[in-house]
């Protein structure tokens, strides 16, 4: 049985885990699926102003916005902007914050304990605060946001490691590999590495659902993708001015975003139960 | 001396830990190690004997290249490894092999006990990896452990189980000698004795040599065919392990023979009078470093530090008056 | 026995609750505590000897249920009792704890003084035991009585051989040595005037030398005192040192109890053969006991050593054998022989 079978066993004994796995699961299959299951595929970036403001019924699923296009295509579409941010931003954070962490947390340097008060400030701002400042003076669009995303991100990752490796390095096996003569690069990436994943894929998981809320928030400031794309952010701020008239304007992306955000930390918190090495098995019992 | 080939030669080796205080200025040095010199032989067993504090372990880790000596030499197999640590060390280590006080902690829990054991010939050797397969199931069947094994995780195994698979690493290379750290300390008696005639067979079985570190004296009594007493980093008195037991040489080996509960003969605690502690090991008193407890010491004890000296056949101890406890037993 | 034991605890039965399932720690044990007398509690990991000793003084884990069983104390049921009572009269009064670790047994941050006087501020023998809920902690130390329970923790200080004990108790526990720490908790069992003290592997972080130290000091002062000791240990060799009595568990059972000369001399239960037959002793051979000590969630039915034994039988697997013998008690179908004449 493959690790990743064994896990996805392991994660449907867990109500809740399961729920943020189908969560995740349903908006990745909508936003690759979207032409497919959109009512309105072309209609996404039209203007159509005779239809504008139409409630949920009949051709519109989820009514229309001020433009006139069809709410529940733009949310299916904008799943696929949330998600291309999200997956970057915290894919670049990763690969960023994972190597600095090893770097800094095995070799005991004063470079390595001078990255770590950088990224202490980092972690000091509030992420939304750094990320506002960067796609402000950047101006918006989606290259910027996932910039300003993963620079307030990656010191997440690097304190982290940096920590698990700092404890790991006390470990005995981890003196026993010394003793035996292993070369150090080996010793980080087959022993240190694979005991600090189970930290970091939650931590990932966790993470997507904070960025995703950001880019919202960057998206609700008007300094996300610019119009006409259907960014759910955007899409709410655009939904004010019509309330409380229009409600479904804002009820669909807003949905959308909590439902995402919320499939994340469940299946993060389900993760890092599952991660746990002394629960792997080698054949089930 | 005897015609036994000399297979590790320890010479003056010292070991200092700097101590710091608050505001990370030196203020002192532990001397851990303090002019250490002894030889084993090919086949021995060797033990070395302390209470905390006395520098047993510093000495293991020392010669298993963890700790690099302050001064000193250590010379195995005739050739000098004094200073050698990490990717230098590499040939060394398939001959000479250190194992912790817990040897199942060794294992990396993500990792099979298969690959676990493989790790140190991927390291090592250029054996292909049937070869390699084919000797993970003949040291594992040496421990007695079933080829089966190799497919389950550490936490899978009860912690004998573990112990073995430690002990089948370490075999892995077919060192020549072998360090044991500690190997029964906190152990019910019956797992111990269990791990004490493993480690007979395994000798045999491997034509090994230990170095046998222990605070126990009475397995170090049954297991050692010479042992070496050490107090607060130095060596106090070396004899056969028949000798040293019949005729302690040392004050302090005498107090620490007679310490040990004797079941069926008197009670010890009626009769024994070792008072006090050990001093504080960064600040230690001049002259020999037993002196404060000694029921001998003299004026000469404070201003000149004993070394070690022959009392006999094969028997050395370091002190002044080392024939002076004849029939005096404490 | 005899009629009027200390300490008696009979049948037992106690069991922990875990995430696989619930492990019988303890099944049907009997334990006398005879009065002025050391009692040597002796066995190895698993067997549940720090689990009874817990059980007495009322301080076992939240997942823990005690199943069955009497323990009386003075003639008084310890397991009825209410817990507030428990604490105030009995736990740290009349029942004193020497625990095995003496480095985490301190707070590092207070200053032994401190301690101590918090100690005797409570639990002092000077001290009216009938005051209780919000009264109780407004109650000043009268300074009278602060100063009597001071000089008397001064002079029990000198008497555990602390050198300088004025200027002991203004130092922090992190400058005193193990076996310092050892003396002082044991300086602080006796302060409260206890007619027991339970003493958890009170010498295995310790050095041999220290070790022969402690275990004379703390026979002297139980011994002069008339205090009684119920002493676990897994070394034989401590319990040989200053015991009165000695009883062996295995598994969570009682298997053996006897005065120690008739114990070591002619020890007739299986297991404890085995395990003075395992000592190390450079005139034999290394005896091995084959098997393992069984997992206390599903343990052997009857008699727990029976898959071990070279003695077993159907009958040993079938129940647990009863107490046999009087001065000398055995738990077993197949004991080994009294021998008339015990060496004493």
């Amino acid at each position: 049985m493959t690790g990743l079978a064994y896990v996805l066993r392991r994660l449907a004994h867990d109500r809740s885990a399961l729920l943020g796995l189908i969560l995740v699961l349903l908006v990745v299959l909508a936003a690759i699926l979207a032409p497919v299951i959109s009512t309105h595929p072309e209609a996404v970036w039209d203007m159509n102003p005779a239809n504008r403001l139409k409630p949920p019924g009949g051709e519109w699923l989820l009514g229309t916005d001020r433009m006139g296009a069809d709410i529940y295509s733009r949310v299916i579409y904008g799943a696929r902007i949330t998600l291309l941010i999200a997956f970057v931003a915290v894919g670049v954070s990763l690969l960023i914050g994972v190597p600095i962490g090893l770097w800094a947390g095995w070799n005991e340097l004063w470079i390595g304990e001078t990255l770590m008060r950088v990224s202490d400030v980092f972690l000091a701002v509030p992420q939304i605060v750094l990320a506002i400042a960067i796609a402000q003076t950047l101006g918006p669009s989606i290259e910027n946001v996932i910039l300003a995303l993963s620079v307030t991100y990656w010191p997440w990752f690097a304190r982290l490691v940096y920590a698990e490796v700092r404890t790991l390095k006390n470990e005995t096996f981890i003196e026993a590999a010394i003793a035996l003569g292993v070369p150090q690069w080996r010793i980080v990436l087959q022993h240190v590495l694979p005991n600090v994943a189970s930290p970091i894929i939650v931590r990932t998981s966790i993470g997507m659902g904070f960025t995703i809320l950001t880019a919202a928030s960057l998206g609700f400031l008007g300094l996300g993708a610019p119009p006409p794309a259907p960014e759910w952010g955007r899409m709410i701020s655009e939904s004010r001015e019509f309330l409380p008239e229009a409600w479904w304007y804002a009820l669909a992306p807003g949905v959308a975003i909590f439902a995402v955000v919320m499939g994340f930390n469940l299946l993060g918190d389900g993760l890092r139960d599952v991660l746990d090495p002394r629960l792997r098995r080698a054949h089930e019992r | 001396m005897s015609a036994h080939a000399t297979l590790l030669q320890v010479s003056e080796l010292r070991r200092y830990f700097p101590v710091h205080n608050v505001l990370g200025l030196r203020t002192g040095t532990i001397k851990a190690l303090d002019d250490v010199s002894f030889d084993v032989r090919l086949g021995e067993t060797y033990g070395i004997v302390g209470e905390s504090g006395c520098g047993k372990t510093t000495l293991g880790k020392t010669l298993a290249g963890i700790h690099k000596p302050s001064a000193g030499r250590i010379l195995f197999e005739a050739a000098d490894i004094s200073g050698l640590q990490g990717a230098a060390r590499g040939p060394v280590v398939q001959r000479l092999q250190y194992i912790h006080q817990d040897p199942g902690g060794a294992l990396d829990p993500r990792w099979t006990i298969g690959r676990s054991l493989d790790e140190p010939l991927a390291t090592h050797t250029t054996l292909s990896r049937v070869e390699r397969a084919a000797r993970s199931r003949e040291i594992l069947a040496a421990v007695g452990l079933p080829p089966g094994h190799l497919d389950l995780y550490p936490h899978e195994l009860s912690g004998g189980q573990q112990r073995r698979v430690g002990l089948a690493r370490i075999l892995m290379l077919k060192p020549r000698l072998v360090i044991l750290d500690e190997p029964t300390s906190g152990l019910d008696v019956s797992v111990q004795a269990t791990v004490l005639k493993l480690l007979r067979k395994l000798q045999r079985a491997f034509d090994l040599t230990y170095v046998f570190i222990s605070h126990d004296l009475s397995v170090v009594r049954i297991m050692c065919d010479r042992v070496a007493v050490m107090y607060l980093g130095r060596i106090v008195e070396i004899a056969p392990a028949a000798g040293l037991f019949a005729a302690p040489q040392h004050p302090y080996t005498r107090s620490l023979l007679s310490a040990i509960p004797r079941i069926g003969g008197k009670r010890v605690t009626d009769f024994f009078a070792l008072e006090g502690e050990p001093p504080d090991a960064g600040n230690l008193p001049s002259g020999c470093r037993f002196r404060a407890r000694c029921p001998l010491a003299a004026p000469v004890c404070a201003e000149r530090e004993p070394r070690l000296a022959p009392v006999g056949e094969n028997h050395a101890t370091a002190c002044h008056f080392p024939h002076k406890l004849e029939g005096a037993r404490t | 026995m005899s009629a009027n034991p200390l300490l008696e605890v009979r049948d037992l039965r106690i069991g922990f609750a875990t995430d696989s399932g619930v492990a019988r720690v303890l099944d049907g044990v009997n334990l006398s505590v005879e009065r002025g007398r050391i009692m040597g509690l002796v066995g190895e990991s698993g067997c549940g000897k720090t689990t009874l000793a817990r059980a007495v003084l009322g301080i076992l884990a939240p997942n823990a249920t005690t199943e069955g069983g009497a323990i009386r104390f003075d003639g008084q049921d310890l397991l009825g009792m209410p817990r507030d009572r428990l604490q105030r009269e009995v736990r740290g009064r009349r029942i004193a704890f020497v625990p095995q670790d003496p480095y985490g047994a301190f707070n590092p941050l207070f200053r032994i003084g401190d301690q101590i006087m918090e100690l005797m501020k409570w639990k002092s023998p000077l001290r009216d035991q009938g005051e209780r809920g919000l009264g109780a902690l407004l109650t000043p130390y009268p300074r009278a009585r602060r100063r009597a329970d001071r000089a008397a923790a001064i002079a029990l200080l000198n008497e555990v051989q602390i050198p300088d004990p004025e200027r002991a108790l203004g130092k922090l526990p992190g400058q005193f040595s193990g076996g310092q720490r050892q003396r002082l908790m044991i300086a602080m069992a006796l302060l409260t005037n206890p007619d027991l003290i339970i003493a958890d592997e009170p010498t295995t972080a310790l050095d041999v030398t220290i070790q022969a130290q402690i275990l004379k000091l703390l026979r002297s002062l139980a011994k002069d005192r008339g205090v009684s000791v119920l002493l676990t240990t897994h070394d034989l060799g401590t319990a040989y040192e200053i015991c009165d009595d000695i009883t062996v568990m295995y598994a969570g059972q009682e298997v053996e109890t006897a005065p120690v000369a008739e114990f070591f001399a002619n020890p007739r239960h299986p297991y404890t053969a085995h395990l003075l037959a395992s000592l190390p002793d450079p005139a034999r051979e290394i005896q091995e006991i084959g098997g393992e000590i069984p997992s206390l969630l599903s343990p052997p039915t009857g008699c727990r050593f029976h898959p071990r034994c070279r003695s077993a039988s159907a009958q040993c697997a079938a129940a647990r054998p009863p107490v046999s013998g009087e001065r000398q008690m055995v738990r077993c179908f197949h004991p080994q022989p009294l021998q008339q004449e015990a060496r004493l």
